[in-house]
């Protein structure tokens, strides 16, 4: 039985082993033809043209400025919902809103695309009075309604595991509920609060479908209302006819993306760590 | 009611792995008794060039090993130009080219047409615009021409809608229109089917895609004057079009399993493979 348990665990370990190294194995040889230099801080993308050019910063910005975009309104709301969820909702209005949130989800990200492209991309266009509709804005709300589940059920799950002694200390101190949330419950919370918005990090850098339909895929330098192409969407737009020296640069913005998500992850690491100290 | 459950599914799986198996038996009875399977013919098929004609190579050589089961047609994406340098040096039996060969090339290269590619270009029901020249539908493209009154529409700005680099349908696009690398896009899609979406939902869109696959749900304009249709694009007058050129050495007998996948191409029973994917055939 031993074995068995062992297999398994090796089955994960030695995925993460052969991912790591096929990405560096096969994302290096592209950056060493480009130059590293050219190929982070090169603002054109012309992969099939004649000179090809493969500069990855318009890609590397938007997926920076798209998260942010997406941290930006989508923590505040998030975070409320965790504050309503766990300390003002009565029961029964929690478990309606509760069971809202995990099937927000668990929506494939193709849904949210699709819906995105049909309903919100036209609606952006009418707002704004804007010829085409497809941009970083779209892919910021979608991607802002996407990490949601993730930063409300990790709020919601520190916020309750703040022991009632401080609420009841702060309100027995003449506080209101209010202040008693804003200034004892969030700061207790704050760092499971933060490990939940590294984990919506996480989810909007590394969205491709959702972003691929509704952010126009063109390889400009980020603004908010143009069309433009995230370091997701630049591999999986051009992945099924690429060749040659444009697959390979494919695979060094896997790369690029992969060190992301890496680092990313070691920031949780550490949150994480901090808050078992904490206790 | 688990139990049930149980033997019911199991029950349908049996059923349904028995209908695999019985689809299976009469795909290759009537392999066997195809008349091209008179004569065994056994063998490699190397094709080597443009990566537009992935999609009709590929269902050639589906439909022509299915048939020909001991024949191995292989297909290696390079670009028009090293398709035919490869015929030429006789590193691939066949090239493939996306464009008419060039005089000083048919000295000593074979240049069989197997299919036309005809390129619609779709704009939104609610546009005014019917037809549109060549020249005005490249100077859209690369922004030149940027609002709709320029062509005879009403003031609105064009947003224009293409593929991602690398499609197919872009680089005929491009290549017709001479705007290779100069395209000005608002969004790139990865699909005709996106492309086609796209241009439906946008009043002032403007897009291409391949003449097959457009139906009811956009306008397509004509060029010069031309409607497009499979009629316009087999006889020359639909400009936005390009031939599918299967390319082979001059005065040289192809060997017969090489022969037979150029007639196969060439065959009229066959041009419904072509037409689903996506191209004209030139078989009558």
């Amino acid at each position: 039985m031993n074995t068995i348990f062992f297999l398994c665990g090796m089955t994960a370990i030695l995925s993460v082993v052969v991912i790591t190294l096929y990405m560096v194995l096969s994302g290096l040889p592209a950056i060493r033809e480009i130059g590293l230099a050219d190929f982070l801080f090169g603002k054109v993308w012309k992969s099939t043209a004649k000179d090809p050019q493969f500069g990855i910063l318009p890609f590397i910005l938007t997926s920076l400025y798209g998260t942010g975009g997406a941290i930006l309104l989508g923590v505040p709301v998030g975070l409320l919902t965790a504050v309503f969820l766990s300390k003002v909702a009565p029961r029964r209005v929690a478990n309606v809103v509760r069971p809202a949130v995990e099937l927000l989800a668990g929506i494939p990200s193709v849904v949210y695309g699709l819906i995105g492209m049909i309903v919100l991309v036209p609606a952006v266009a009418k707002t704004f009075r804007l010829a085409n509709g497809t941009s970083l804005f779209a892919a910021i709300l979608v991607l802002a309604i996407m990490i949601l589940p993730s930063i409300i059920s990790v709020s919601e799950t520190a916020l309750n595991a703040v022991p009632p002694e401080y609420e009841e200390a702060s309100l027995a101190l003449g506080a209101t509920k209010i202040e008693t949330i804003f200034k004892v419950s969030i700061p207790a919370a704050r760092s499971g609060i933060a490990a939940g918005v590294v984990l919506g990090v996480g989810r909007a850098i590394g969205e491709a479908m959702a972003v691929m339909m509704v952010a126009g895929n063109v390889a400009n330098m980020p603004e908010l209302f143009k069309s433009v192409t995230f370091l997701t969407t630049a591999v999986s737009k051009e992945m099924s006819y690429a060749s040659g020296l444009q697959r390979q640069a494919l695979f060094s913005i896997a790369l690029v993306l992969f060190l992301f998500i890496m680092v990313i992850n070691v920031i949780l690491g550490c949150i994480l760590k901090k808050k078992g100290g904490d206790k | 009611m688990k139990k049930i459950l149980a033997i019911a599914l199991s029950a349908l799986l049996a059923v349904s792995m028995a209908a695999c198996s019985d689809s299976g038996a009469p795909a290759e009875g009537s392999g066997e008794s195809s008349p091209s399977g008179a004569t065994q013919l056994s063998g490699k098929v190397s094709t080597n060039g443009s990566t537009s004609m992935e999609k009709v190579i590929g269902a050639l050589s589906e439909a022509f090993m299915q048939q020909n089961g001991s024949v191995d047609v292989t297909y290696d994406p390079t670009g028009s130009g090293s398709g035919i340098t490869a015929a030429k040096e006789g590193t691939a039996d066949i090239g493939l080219s996306s464009r008419a060969l060039k005089d000083e090339e048919t000295a000593d290269l074979e240049g069989t047409t197997v299919a036309l590619d005809g390129i619609a270009i779709i704009v939104n029901k609610a546009n005014g615009v019917k037809d549109l020249s060549l020249e005005q539908i490249s100077k859209i493209a690369t922004g030149e021409i940027s609002n709709w009154k320029d062509v005879g529409g009403a003031d609105a700005p064009i947003v224009m809608i293409g593929r991602e680099a690398g499609s197919g349908t872009r680089d005929g696009f491009e290549s017709i229109t001479g705007t290779s690398e100069k395209c000005v896009y608002a969004q790139e899609l990865t699909a005709t089917g996106a492309v086609i979406a796209a241009v439906e939902s946008n009043e002032n869109a403007i897009g291409y895609a391949s003449l097959s696959s457009v139906k009811d749900s956009v306008n397509m304009v004509t060029v010069d004057g031309v409607t497009p249709s499979e009629a316009t694009v087999l006889d020359g007058t639909y400009k936005v079009q390009r031939p599918f050129v299967m390319v082979t050495k001059k005065g040289e007998t192809l060997r017969p399993e090489v022969q037979a996948f150029i007639d196969f191409a060439l065959d009229p029973a066959n041009a419904e493979i072509i037409a689903g994917a996506g191209a004209v055939s030139v078989a009558k």
